[in-house]
């Protein structure tokens, strides 16, 4: 469906893209994930046609779209604070796209009860957008953008300014009915979270380059670079050599899987893979703090400081998690080791 | 079509409108139709009366435009500006006390305008040449407001010597030489009186508590006494204004009095002249010549008192009821060569600014 | 960006620089030695020192007088404050022959402060002081006061609560948050008094004299170009400095500020002191803006046989005091027909000037280039009437542009004081539409022209009716350009009520005040209007 050949953009000097080569399937949902100025969101403008690219070029559906403006591009964004068209009320709003296609008035009133409907604000009509709650302004442009069946639907920051638990639920939904109405979807976000149940393939964005593409599972398991685990909200990575089937770190010898390439690299240690022991068994270690995150798994979150090396964050059990400045030991299990290769 | 596109159409747009409006409309004056119009520039004072120009219109098959240009300073400074491109054929309203200027600049060609023979020989102060034609007539004078002087058994001033005399002390009110006309005439009338004394003139009547306003309407209408625009709440009985301010005050009273409540004192005046001419360069020659041979005629010339507040200068016009009756005839208003105006008028007023404003 | 500047280089900067360029040029030598000798000219420098001190002191007392009365109208409520907010910006849309003629009428011989309590004031410093501040009070309560009705008052309780006390909160949070407001309130009456012209030829006695004044004197009686243009330049001079420092004032106003709408802000006065301040502001726009223009009504409605409509009748019928050709009544059609004209050009010009303004990140040339004109919109309104009007006469004078006896130069000189009242008035509401929404539109299928349909328009449609209204009434009020063209002969209300004033008897002052109070009217209906549309006054006049 879309398909980015070395798209660059600059601002100022500043490459906002570098070379970014990019494709996304029919009915597939592909999430960009990056921090704040990784060029995510210009991404979007240049395949919505509101940027045009120094280099590169844009393909959808086969053909080359970089030079058309955008009105005649189809494709539908969904804005970050959601743009809503103050002056009109809600059907004004959903009804926009269609009008500017010319639908037939009676065609486009039905698509867009439909589209209320489908988005959960059934009977909203008539209602002025500066009523709306957050939430009900995202799924008004979330149907606006919906409602002229755009062949490409992307979002930038679909769930950025809302709460917490509206943002949880609200993914889950939108997941589904992508899935329902089979869309061809490119998101943006700076949230794994959301990323991870959204996407089929999220793509890692720092300065302006890809820094990892795939499944999130991959992502997940197999961070391509430091920077990649970092953004995933891993910090436990160090310096090592690998020998065999353990390495050494700062941390002393420690567990590698089978099979991990020997030599000096960067490993991660995830949380997870870390059990606490008595202090003679495993690496000595003070408890510095612990935070408890609550949800489900009731976990907590343990930093700690070991007697050499940097400190290591340890997720553990509620009720095993120690007092802090009490002193325990740790022991790493091979499977949550991870080298990232440098 | 692109953003940039798009206002750059837009703007071609807007200038094609812009300068197709303006050539439409200038070339509707200019083209075809203007050999059928005459146009006259004059000052904002200009009246006239529409029955009269449509009696031009029937005589002589030209419809009369009329451009006005601000007060009568501006209007033949414009005109002298334009000179040579003119914006008319005819121009109406230079005085004798700016008379000069046009004429030194060569705004007007020569005409000799029928019914010339009527006119004073004395009014026509281009008689060689007949680049300007008189028109009207007037006078600056000192007015007097009646009832004051009637309440105080006091008889009103007469001449300009009587300004100075203590009986009348802090009553004279008069405009700016600089920047008002009656100011101007006043000034002149007393140096036509005084000749080189007037400066010693005007020192008496600073001490005798003359004041001096800017424009001629807030000395009439607000500090003159018998002013009725001012409800008669002006402090002062005496004030330069015009031989025909009387018979103004008696305008739209009802019954009408048998006196004016103002009267002027007719040793003060000076003479005021209002000239036409035909413009270098008009576009209608003919026209504003039968537009100039209109003006002295004496359906134009009776029309004008009550339109201007002016005197006819032919001699066989009648004057309206309302003149007769409140008006009084000046015989001897000073009078003086525009020449000498145009030479010294600078200098006297500069050296009356710094002796009575200052 | 080339409409306007076109409209304004052929209808501006042409004829000024021709009118300048004719008193100091003769066929290829400039004498610009001629400079040094006006510069030097004591009675220059007279007029110099009085133009800067009046207008200083002008614009201290208006924004003293004027500050309560803009923090009343901002955050208080009370019945008939859009009927006085109307009220109050009338005199600033008067033609300034009116205001000298009421203020007379109240302050001179005779006038009611002189009937009641013996004072005069007319020929002082003091009238004119006043009757400028009655003209420009507006300025101030509406630049500062729009400001300050949108200032969230929750900022004045946060440092209430880190305890500063009342008066201490106010200096520290909400001065400094309106100090730019107050700063461009200041240099805006400045501007306007510094080139104060009708003001001070009606109430100013032969003995003060501006700028503006003395380049009129030397234009129109003396005709004396050379000195004439080396005052226009001055003044010029002047002008610019001025409005660069407003353009700087304004742009850090644009400074990001909490705002809330104006709505949620004012209340009704609640303690006995919020009362009294709220009577004090009333009285004083009673005593400063009601009795002038009173005053002007009693004199309408004053005829000899005891008050009645006599002068209003009079103005309907032609030739009773001989001093038009057509009925003085049609003078009200004329202005009426002309400003309108006026307001299509100055919103069309204004408008599209307003929309290259708001075009951001072009790069820092033309950025600056287009601040540049962004305050030479405004030079107009700096420049002397006559000087425009003369330059008219001697620039337009060849085909295709020979616009001089064209009904049409009436509304283009017009149009020039209404533009920038105009992008005054759009300039901020067009840089607050989000671009994002426009590019929403066209993602949405919008092309461009559709989506500025589809988009700016609706949201700007407001204060494009705010800004043909202000640019109607200043239109209908202009005065000084229109009387120096020589024009067809449709005097406008302005020039009708000069030319009544202008002559003998009771009949045509009664007339003059009638049409000033007809005028008045007019203004006061047009601005009402506004204010009935207006939801936010956050123009930046």
């Amino acid at each position: 469906m879309l398909r980015l050949d070395g798209v660059t953009v600059s601002f100022g000097g500043v490459r906002a893209l570098d070379a970014v080569d990019l494709e996304v399937a029919d009915h597939e949902t592909v999430c960009v994930l990056g921090p704040s100025g990784s060029g995510k969101s210009t991404l979007l403008r240049v395949v919505a046609g509101l940027q045009q690219p120094d280099a590169g070029r844009v393909w959808l559906a086969g053909w080359d779209r970089t030079h058309v403006p955008p009105h005649k591009r189809g494709v539908g964004l969904m804005f970050q604070d959601h743009q809503l068209f103050p002056q009109r009320d809600v059907e004004g709003n959903v009804a926009f796209g269609l009008r500017m296609r010319h639908a037939a008035r009676a065609e486009s009133a039905e698509r867009v009860t439909e589209l209320l409907e489908m988005v959960g604000l059934p009977s909203a009509h008539r209602r002025a957008v500066a009523t709306l709650s957050g939430g009900e302004q995202q799924r008004v442009a979330l149907a606006r953008a919906l409602a002229p069946q755009p062949d490409l639907l992307m979002l930038d920051e679909p769930l950025g300014q809302l709460d917490r638990v509206l943002r949880e639920r609200l993914v889950v939904e939108l997941r589904a009915l992508f899935d329902r109405l089979g869309s061809t979807v490119l998101a943006v976000t700076h949230d794994q979270g959301e990323a991870f149940v959204l996407a089929d393939r999220v793509v890692v964005m720092n300065e302006g380059r890809i820094a990892q593409a795939g499944t999130p599972l991959e992502v997940w398991q197999k961070p391509a670079s430091e920077f990649v685990a970092r953004f995933l909200g891993f910090d436990n990575i160090v310096e090592a050599t690998v020998h065999g089937d353990s390495a050494d770190t700062p941390w002393g010898k420690i567990p590698v899987p089978e099979g991990t390439q020997a030599g000096p690299c960067k490993l991660l240690v995830r949380p997870t893979g870390l059990r606490t022991t008595s202090v003679e068994d495993g690496l000595p270690c003070t408890v510095e703090a612990r935070t408890f995150r609550g949800g489900d798994a009731a976990a907590v979150t343990l930093l700690l400081q070991p007697r050499h090396g940097p400190r290591l964050e340890a997720s553990c059990a509620l009720r095993e998690a120690p007092e802090a400045g009490t002193s325990i030991g740790v022991a790493f299990d091979e499977k949550e080791v991870v080298r990232i290769s440098t | 079509m692109s953003k940039h596109a798009l206002r750059t159409t837009a703007a071609a747009t807007a200038v094609i409108a812009l300068v197709g409006l303006s050539t439409a409309c200038s070339s509707t004056d200019s083209s075809g139709e203007h050999s059928k119009t005459v146009t006259l520039v004059t000052h904002d004072s200009f009246a006239v009366s529409k029955s009269v120009l449509k009696k031009f219109t029937a005589r002589s098959g030209y419809r009369v435009k009329v451009l006005r240009g601000g007060d009568a300073g501006a209007a033949v400074n414009q005109t002298v500006l334009n000179k040579g491109n003119p914006q008319g054929d005819v121009f109406f309203g230079v005085d004798n006390t700016l008379l000069s200027r046009p004429l030194g600049e060569g705004v007007f060609d020569s005409y000799e305008a029928e019914g010339l023979g009527k006119v004073p020989r004395e009014l026509q102060l281009d008689r060689g040449r007949h680049r300007v034609t008189p028109v009207d007539s007037g006078e600056i004078c000192v007015n007097f407001d009646r009832g004051y002087f009637e309440k105080r058994k006091l008889d009103p001033p007469e001449s300009l010597a009587d300004l100075a005399e203590p009986e009348y002390k802090n009553l004279l009110v008069t405009s700016n030489a600089a920047t008002s006309s009656p100011g101007l005439g006043f000034l002149l009338a007393t140096v036509d009186e005084y000749g080189n004394g007037w400066k010693d003139y005007w020192k008496k009547l600073k001490a005798n508590g003359v004041e001096v306003v800017d424009g001629w309407e807030q000395a009439y209408n607000d500090r003159f006494s018998g002013s009725n625009g001012g409800k008669g709440k002006g402090d002062r009985p005496l004030v330069v204004s015009y031989a025909s301010s009387p018979p103004v005050e008696v305008l739209g009273k009802k019954p009408l009095p048998a006196q004016a409540p103002t009267g002027i004192a007719e040793k003060t005046c000076f003479q005021q002249t209002e000239f036409a001419g035909l413009l270098k360069g008009a576009k209608n020659p003919e026209g504003g010549k039968a537009l100039l041979d209109f003006m002295l005629s004496k359906t134009f010339q009776e029309d004008m008192p009550l339109q201007m507040f002016v005197n006819p200068v032919r001699e066989d016009a009648e004057l309206p009821e309302l003149f007769t009756k409140y008006g009084a005839s000046v015989e001897d208003a000073a009078a003086m060569d525009p020449s000498k105006i145009a030479e010294n008028r600078e200098q006297w007023v500069k050296a009356w600014t710094s002796l009575v404003v200052k | 960006m080339v409409v306007p500047v076109v409209f304004f280089g052929v209808l501006f900067a042409y004829p000024v620089t021709a009118i300048v360029g004719r008193g100091l040029r003769t066929p290829g030598q400039w004498h610009l030695g001629r400079a040094g000798q006006v510069l030097t000219d004591p009675d220059v420098l007279d007029v110099l020192w009085f133009t800067v001190w009046q207008a200083a002191a002008s614009t201290v007392c208006t924004l003293a007088i004027a500050l309560p009365g803009a923090y009343v109208f901002a955050r208080f409520d009370f019945p008939g404050k859009q009927l006085l907010r109307a009220v109050v910006t009338v005199p600033f849309v008067l033609p300034t022959v009116v205001v000298g003629s009421a203020f007379l009428a109240l302050l001179g011989r005779g006038g009611a402060l002189d009937e009641w309590f013996g004072v005069r004031l007319d020929t002082s410093v003091w009238a004119i002081l006043l009757a400028h501040v009655f003209i420009n009070y507006a300025v101030v309560v509406r630049t500062v006061g729009g400001l300050w009705s949108q200032l969230d008052p929750r900022q004045e309780e946060a440092a209430r609560v880190l305890g500063a006390g009342r008066l201490a909160a106010w200096a520290r949070v909400t001065l400094p948050a309106l100090a730019p407001s107050i700063a461009a309130a200041g240099l805006i009456v400045f501007l306007f008094t510094f080139t104060s012209f009708g003001v001070i030829q009606v109430l100013g006695g032969p003995r003060f004299a501006t700028l503006e004044v003395e380049v009129y004197r030397q234009t129109a009686a003396l005709l004396d170009l050379p000195t004439a243009a080396v005052l226009t330049l001055l003044q010029f001079a002047a002008v610019t400095v001025l409005l660069a420092a407003h353009a700087r004032t304004v742009r850090k106003r644009r400074a990001s500020l909490s705002m809330v709408p104006a709505a949620q802000t004012a209340r009704r006065p609640q303690s006995g002191g919020q009362w009294a301040l709220l009577a004090g502001v009333l009285g004083v726009v009673a005593l400063l803006i009601l009795v002038p223009l009173g005053i002007l009504v009693e004199r309408s409605l004053d005829s000899p046989h005891g008050y009645g409509l006599q002068h209003f009748r009079a103005l309907g019928s032609a030739d009773s005091s001989g001093t038009f050709t057509v009925a003085p009544a049609a003078a009200i059609g004329n202005s009426l027909a002309y400003a309108a004209v006026a307001t299509l050009i100055a919103l069309f010009v204004g408008g599209l000037a307003a929309a290259a303004l708001t075009v951001r990140g072009a790069g820092r040339v033309t950025e600056r280039l287009v601040r540049g004109f962004d305050s030479m919109l405004m030079l107009p309104l700096g420049t002397s009437a006559v000087t425009v009007g003369f330059g008219f006469l001697i620039a337009l004078d060849e085909p295709p542009l020979d616009l001089r006896a064209t009904w049409i130069i009436v509304p283009l000189a017009q149009s020039l004081v209404g533009i920038p009242f105009v992008v005054r008035t759009m300039l901020p509401v067009l840089r607050a539409v989000d671009v994002r929404l426009r590019e929403a539109a066209a993602v949405l299928g919008a092309s461009p022209f559709r989506a500025w349909r589809e988009v700016d328009l609706p949201l700007v449609r407001r204060a494009v009716l705010v800004a043909a209204g202000f640019a109607f009434a200043v239109s209908l009020g202009e005065f000084g350009a229109t009387v120096f063209i020589a024009r067809p002969d449709a005097p406008t209300l302005p020039v009708a009520v000069a030319r009544f004033l202008g002559r003998a008897g009771e009949v045509n002052y009664g007339q003059a005040m009638a049409m000033s109070t007809i005028l008045m009217l007019v203004c006061t209906c047009t601005l009402l209007a506004l204010e009935r549309i207006r939801t936010d006054s956050s123009g930046e006049f």
